[in-house]
């Protein structure tokens, strides 16, 4: 750890304690758990059985214009970490320090009033994120503009669609101009469009000069966004460095963890690609492959949708479909009751390695049930040189002179030859 | 305490904003609109000269335009501490998405919920002024007790949705115990009714610190005469007290309200 002085932001040896399973909340809990508490001694370092550290001893600087990415399985601490970040929740131990304004963008629209305007909606929540009124007027037209809902702005956002809240959400909340800037995964609000208007603003305000902590699941985003990674597992910090190196030992760490993490009422039990022949993990260009996806849910659950993902070694994202988008219905399960899916894609793909990332969501609020990034990996070849994630098979038709050109030009070129 | 009230101050815009925004949801979209801050005094007084009326068919003594001016002046405070304390208990789980999700001073939440009933109030405050002429009222020195009485009124009341609203947090079931309290709170406190109606156990009633409170109001505003300073000195000292605990014991416990919501 380097202790120089020009950090924005900085953790030493932060702690976090949990409790599983449920608080008291009501009066009539509270005497046996005083009583617990009185006969208990030296709260701040032990640990009750029902008791885990979801940070342990946390310690890193932020430099003033570093863009840091935070990354971890489910489970990892990430959202504590996050909330640590934002200054919402205290540590049980350690300290953290924040030079200069500091703005979360962690949800969106947090404080939105469904029956107020857009436009009462703005100043409510630019205010809440810390701007002051006087500011909001300032960037009113901006705001707007940004979101592209100049003629709703004057409707409650009750009427609003969800893809409409989150545009106003983010554009609020994208333009604080802070020192110190902690995402999530806010920058997948909205469509194709506006998400790329999204990370274009970011870049923006990382360009600016600002520092940038971005914590998410999307490699993607955080190879491209940030120089700087860290790599969260059980609350530690187990690698910290370059942001490829960092992605690589997710990847390494991947498949140990796709068996253990927490589940949620449904989720992907197994997840295969397979050639129509039967070949897998590697395959050759333009050639069928099936990806196999098992489901499991361990509650009844209602409208599952499947979404596949498949990234390129430099984590951009090739190619994305899912069973919803796909004309079919979702499927609802009850209690234990197990599922298949099944995507047959033809590999049109250039040589290189790809992940292929699964997640399950309710396709209506498009709430997260699962999601394995990577679910699997797989490698394609191809008997052409050709670069990029696309695969067009291309054919040389031609190449060749044609006829003589006309006496004067070849006469002008020469002479220009001459002349250089 | 000293901390507390400067970030307060340093988030005023954020003040204003959030009692703003419960000023607007609560007149929008409503048929009544502004008639409901008039609504709670209006049926308080109604039962107050209910009671007043059955007294004096007891008593044999006429009731007076002055008594039904008193209960039309201690009425309209006690529909602000009720209401007050109701928003005021539940306003940090009320706001738990921004108790979560997003980090300013949580001690916005009570006030903001005391200042939104304050403005109920004002609003229902020239109906009153309209009454009281005919009701027996002069215009005294004495009426500039009002303002001293309803500050002490609203730190008092500020102080107990402070400690409740972080309370009511950790432990859901104190949002019905204060409703439970509020229901019956009308027959311990001088509403409908003076203390001098108490007889020898006048003082007994004092005790609730909000009783010195509205009986000043209503000698100051009603009768033109001064308020009893010595329980008035107790009541201002309770209220200042409570409102100091408030927001110690808020300051306190602030750390976990993120995780325990």
């Amino acid at each position: 750890m380097s202790h120089v002085d020009d950090y924005a932001f900085r953790m030493e040896h932060v702690f976090k304690r949990f409790r599983r399973g449920d608080q008291h909340d009501s009066l009539r809990d509270l005497i046996p758990s005083l009583v617990k508490r009185a006969v208990r001694k030296d709260r701040e370092r032990v640990l009750a059985p029902e008791e885990f550290w979801v940070l342990n001893d946390i310690s890193f600087d932020v430099k003033k214009g570093e863009t840091l990415g935070i990354i971890g399985h489910n489970g990892a601490g990430k959202s504590t970490m996050l909330k640590h970040l934002s200054g919402i929740m205290t540590p049980t131990r350690g300290s953290i320090e924040v030079k200069g304004r500091l703005s979360a963008l962690i949800e969106v629209g947090a404080g939105f009033h469904p029956d107020l305007t857009g436009r009462e909606n703005v100043f409510l929540n630019g205010v809440i994120l810390g701007m002051t009124r006087a500011e909001v007027k300032r960037k009113f037209d901006e705001i707007v503009d940004f979101a592209g809902l100049e003629e709703f702005i004057d409707t409650p956002v009750k009427r609003y669609s969800s893809g409409m809240f989150a545009r106003l959400g983010f554009s609020v909340a994208a333009h604080l101009e802070p020192d110190i800037l902690v995402i999530d995964e806010v920058l997948s609000v909205g469509d194709f469009a506006f998400q790329r208007k999204g990370i274009e603003k970011m870049r923006a305000i990382a360009n600016s000069g600002a520092t940038v902590i971005f914590v998410s699941h999307n490699l993607q985003a955080v190879a491209d966004f940030c120089h700087r990674g860290i790599l969260l597992e059980r609350g530690r910090i187990i690698e910290d460095g370059p942001v490829d190196r960092v992605i690589r030992r997710y990847l390494d760490t991947a498949a140990s963890h796709a068996a253990q993490r927490e589940s949620g009422p449904v989720r992907i039990v197994n997840t295969r690609i397979a050639g129509v022949r039967g070949e897998t993990g590697m395959f050759g260009a333009g050639t069928k492959a099936r990806v196999k996806i098992g489901l499991e849910a361990s509650a009844a659950v209602e409208k599952v949708a499947v979404v596949i993902d498949l990234l390129d070694s430099a984590f951009h994202e090739v190619f994305n479909t899912s069973s919803e988008r796909l004309g079919h219905a979702p499927l609802s399960l009850t209690d234990g009751q197990r599922a298949e899916c099944e995507f047959e894609l033809d590999l049109h793909l250039g040589a290189g390695t790809y992940y292929l990332g699964v997640y399950l969501h309710r396709y209506d609020t498009q709430r997260e049930y699962d999601h394995v990034f990577p679910a699997t990996s797989f490698v394609v070849t191809s008997s052409q040189d050709t670069r990029g994630a696309a695969n067009l098979y291309p054919v040389l038709t031609h190449f060749e002179s044609k006829g003589t050109a006309p006496g004067n030009i070849v006469q002008d070129r020469k002479s220009a030859g001459v002349g250089l | 305490m000293r901390d507390a009230l400067r970030e307060l101050l340093r988030n005023r815009e954020l003040l204003y904003m959030i009692t703003w925004r419960e000023i607007r949801i609560r007149y929008k979209q409503s048929v009544m609109g502004l008639l409901w801050a008039i609504l709670m005094p209006i049926i308080i007084t109604s039962a107050g000269v209910v009671v007043r009326l059955a007294a004096s068919h007891l008593s044999g003594k006429p009731i007076t335009a002055a008594d039904i001016g008193a209960i039309g002046v201690k009425a309209l405070p006690w529909a602000f501490f009720v209401s007050a304390l109701r928003f005021g208990t539940s306003s940090l789980t009320a706001n738990s998405s921004l108790v979560t999700k997003i980090k300013f001073p949580r001690l916005i939440f009570p006030i903001s919920s005391v200042l939104t009933s304050l403005f109920d109030m004002a609003i229902a405050l020239p109906v009153i002024l309209i009454i009281l002429p005919f009701a027996g009222a002069r215009l005294s020195p004495e009426l500039l007790w009002a303002p001293v009485l309803l500050l002490i009124m609203v730190i008092f009341t500020a102080g107990l949705c402070i400690l409740f609203s972080a309370a009511n947090l950790f432990f859901r079931d104190i949002k019905y115990l204060v409703e439970v309290v509020l229901t019956f709170a009308i027959f311990f406190t001088p509403v409908l009714y003076d203390v001098s109606l108490a007889g020898k156990w006048r003082n007994l009633l004092l005790l609730n610190p909000i009783a010195p409170l509205l009986e000043g109001l209503n000698s100051s505003v009603g009768l033109g005469a001064p308020a009893d300073l010595r329980w008035i000195t107790y009541s201002a000292a309770v209220a200042i007290f409570l409102f100091w605990f408030g927001v110690v014991f808020f300051r306190r416990l602030e750390p976990r309200f993120a995780e325990s919501v």
